[in-house]
C-alpha cells in the first residue's frame, strides 16, 4: 500500500497503529468511560472528530507555527475544538454528555491528539492529516467500543442497553468498575497480539511499523528508516 | 575419589522439606478449620470446598496444557489455594461462584504472572475480593440452616453485645473457614510444630492489631478478645499471611510486613464502611512486599557498617 494515501491512512489508524491495543495512546478515556458500549462509541466518535479537524488545522498552519511554540499552538487549536464539540453535546445530546462528563473537556490534554499532531499532520500534507485523523479517530472508537461491549455483556448482560444474556445469568459487576476496565483492555491487547502474531507468520506485514512513527530511529527497534528529518 | 571432586555451586545442604511437602502440610493444616466448617455449616460447605479445590486444580491443569509448560498440580499449591478460597466463601454462595473464583485465582492471579513463587498477591485472597466486589450481596449473606443474622463482627460495629466464648468455639456466622479459633490454631500449631512459619508475622499482626483496638476500644478486653476472636483475623493471620509467595523473605522485612498488616486491618475494621477487613488489609500489604524488601536487606556475613551510616 502506497504511503500517506487517504486509504493507507484509515487502514494504519484502525489496523495497523491502533491507539488503543497497538499504540496503548489515551489510556485515560479508554479505562474510565468505557462502562457501556454507548459510552465508547460515544466517546470514540467525539474524539474522532476532534482528532480529524485539529489535525487538518495543524497541518495547513504547520509552514507558520514556530517550532519553539509549537505545543502550546498546537494545544488552543485543539482546545477550540473541544470547546466547539463540548458545546454541541450539550445542545443535541445532552445524556451523552452527562455520561461522559469531564472527560470531554479532557480530550484537550488526550495524548492521542498532541501524538498525531506531533508525529504527524506537523510534517505531512492537507488530506493526508485529515485522513490520518478520521483513521486513528475510528481506530479509537474501535477499541473504545470493544472494550465496552465486553464490559456491558459481562457486567450488565446488556449491549447498547439492549438485554442479551437471559434474565438469569447474575452480572459480574467488577467488569463495569474500574478493575474490569484493565481486565478487558488486557485481554482484548492479548488477543489482538495473537491474531497479529499468526498473520506474520502467515507472511503478512502487519507488525512493522513504517510511517507515523516518533521519528526517532536511533531508538526505535523496527529499524526501517523511515523517520524524514 | 571421583565423589570428592564433584564440585558445584551452593547450596550444598539441602532440606528434606519441598514445596510440595510444604504444601501438603499446609493441607494437612487446613483440615480441622475446614472440617469444623463442613459440621458446623452442612453438606454445602464441603460441596463448596470440593467445587473451589477441583477448579482450582483443573484450572491450572488446562492451562499448563495448553501453554506446553511442566504440568505442576503434582505440587499441592493449587489445592492450598483453592481449600483457603473455599474457605473464605460464605455457605451461601453458589457453585459458580466456587468456579469462577477457583479460575480467576488460578488463571489470571498465578498463572499470569508465572506460576508458583511468581504472583504477586495471595490467589485466594485476590478472588475472594474479586467475588466481594462482584457479588457484594450473595458474598455477604451468612445466613446458614435457618439463621439469618449478622456476623459477630457486624454486631460489634453496630454496638450490640457478643458472646466471646461461643465465638472461639465457632458457633457463629461468617465464612466457612474462619468461625472457629479454635480449629484455626490447631492448624497453626501443626505449621508451627513442623517449621512451616514462625511466629514473625504472625506475632507482630496480632500484637499491632491488639494494640490498635485497645486504643481504638478505650482498653475495653472484652471488645479486645471479641475483634481477635470475630471474622477472619486469625485464619488471615496463621494462613493467609503467611503465604511464602507474598510475604517478606527477610526477617525485618516480616516484622513491618506485620505491623503494617495490624494497623491496616485496625483501620478498616475501625474506620471502614463494611465490618471486615482482613482480605483487603492482606492484598494490600502484598502489594507493598517489593519495597519493604527492598528496604530491609540484612547485611552480608561479614560486612562492617562504614562509618557515617551508610552501608
Amino acid at each position: 500500500m502506497k504511503p500517506n494515501t487517504p486509504v493507507e491512512r484509515l487502514y494504519n489508524g484502525i489496523i495497523k497503529e491502533n491507539p488503543t491495543f497497538v499504540l496503548m495512546l489515551g489510556m485515560c478515556p479508554t479505562l474510565a468511560v468505557t462502562t457501556s458500549a454507548m459510552n465508547g462509541l460515544g466517546m470514540g466518535l467525539t474524539t474522532m472528530v476532534i482528532l480529524a479537524m485539529s489535525n487538518l488545522i495543524i497541518s495547513m498552519l504547520r509552514k507558520i507555527i514556530p517550532d519553539g511554540v509549537r505545543v502550546p499552538a498546537f494545544i488552543v487549536i485543539v482546545a477550540t475544538f473541544v470547546t466547539l464539540v463540548e458545546f454541541l453535546l450539550k445542545a443535541y445530546i445532552p445524556s451523552l454528555n452527562a455520561s461522559l462528563g469531564i472527560y470531554i473537556p479532557l480530550i484537550v490534554v488526550n495524548c492521542i491528539i498532541l501524538g498525531r499532531a506531533e508525529a504527524y499532520a506537523s510534517k505531512n500534507g492537507m488530506i493526508a492529516s485529515l485522513f490520518d485523523g478520521i483513521g486513528m479517530g475510528l481506530g479509537f472508537t474501535v477499541g473504545l467500543t470493544s472494550i465496552g461491549i465486553v464490559r456491558e455483556l459481562i457486567g450488565a448482560g446488556e449491549i447498547f442497553g439492549a438485554q442479551i444474556l437471559p434474565a438469569s445469568y447474575e452480572p459480574v459487576s467488577i467488569f463495569v468498575m474500574a478493575p474490569g476496565a484493565f481486565f478487558v483492555l488486557a485481554t482484548l491487547t492479548a488477543i489482538q497480539n495473537k491474531v497479529k502474531i499468526n498473520m506474520a507468520k502467515k507472511g503478512k506485514d502487519v507488525s512493522k511499523i513504517q510511517s507515523g512513527c516518533n521519528s526517532d530511529c536511533a531508538s526505535c527497534a523496527a529499524k526501517c528508516g523511515s523517520a524524514k528529518e | 575419589m571421583s565423589d570428592l571432586r564433584n564440585v558445584s555451586s551452593s547450596p550444598h545442604i539441602r532440606d528434606k522439606m519441598t514445596s510440595t511437602s510444604i504444601m501438603q502440610w499446609v493441607t494437612i493444616a487446613l483440615i480441622p478449620a475446614a472440617g469444623y466448617g463442613v459440621f458446623h455449616f452442612g453438606p454445602n460447605a464441603l460441596m463448596l470446598l470440593l467445587v473451589t479445590v477441583a477448579s482450582c486444580v483443573a484450572t491450572e491443569y488446562i492451562y499448563e496444557k495448553l501453554m506446553n509448560k511442566p504440568i505442576t498440580i503434582g505440587d499441592y499449591s493449587a489445592v492450598v489455594t483453592g481449600m483457603i478460597l473455599g474457605m473464605n466463601l460464605p455457605v451461601s454462595a453458589t457453585w459458580w461462584m466456587a468456579v469462577l473464583g477457583g479460575v480467576f485465582a488460578i488463571l489470571v492471579v498465578k498463572q499470569l504472572f508465572g506460576g508458583l513463587g511468581q504472583n504477586f498477591m495471595n490467589p485466594a485472597l485476590a478472588a475472594r475480593c474479586f467475588l466481594l466486589i462482584s457479588f457484594a450481596g450473595r458474598m455477604t449473606n451468612f445466613s446458614y440452616d435457618t439463621f439469618t443474622g449478622a456476623t459477630p463482627l457486624a454486631e460489634l460495629k453496630a454496638g450490640n453485645p457478643v458472646d466471646v466464648m461461643s465465638m472461639i468455639i465457632g458457633n457463629e456466622a461468617g465464612t466457612i473457614g474462619e468461625t472457629s479459633v479454635i480449629a484455626v490454631l490447631i492448624g497453626a500449631a501443626i505449621l508451627l510444630w513442623k517449621g512451616i512459619i514462625d511466629l514473625k508475622i504472625p506475632g507482630t499482626y496480632l500484637l499491632t492489631f491488639s494494640v490498635f483496638m485497645l486504643i481504638a476500644g478505650g482498653f475495653d478486653m472484652t471488645y479486645l478478645v471479641a475483634h481477635l476472636a470475630g471474622g477472619g483475623i486469625m485464619f488471615g493471620a496463621w494462613f493467609m499471611a503467611t503465604d511464602y509467595v507474598t510475604s517478606p523473605i527477610t526477617p525485618k522485612g516480616q516484622i513491618v510486613y506485620g505491623v503494617i498488616l495490624g494497623v491496616l486491618t485496625g483501620i478498616f475494621r475501625c474506620f471502614g464502611a463494611s465490618a471486615e477487613g482482613v482480605s483487603y488489609a492482606i492484598i494490600f500489604s502484598n502489594l507493598l512486599v517489593p519495597l519493604i524488601e527492598k528496604y530491609t536487606v540484612p547485611m552480608a556475613f561479614g560486612k562492617v557498617k562504614e562509618k557515617g551510616g551508610k552501608k
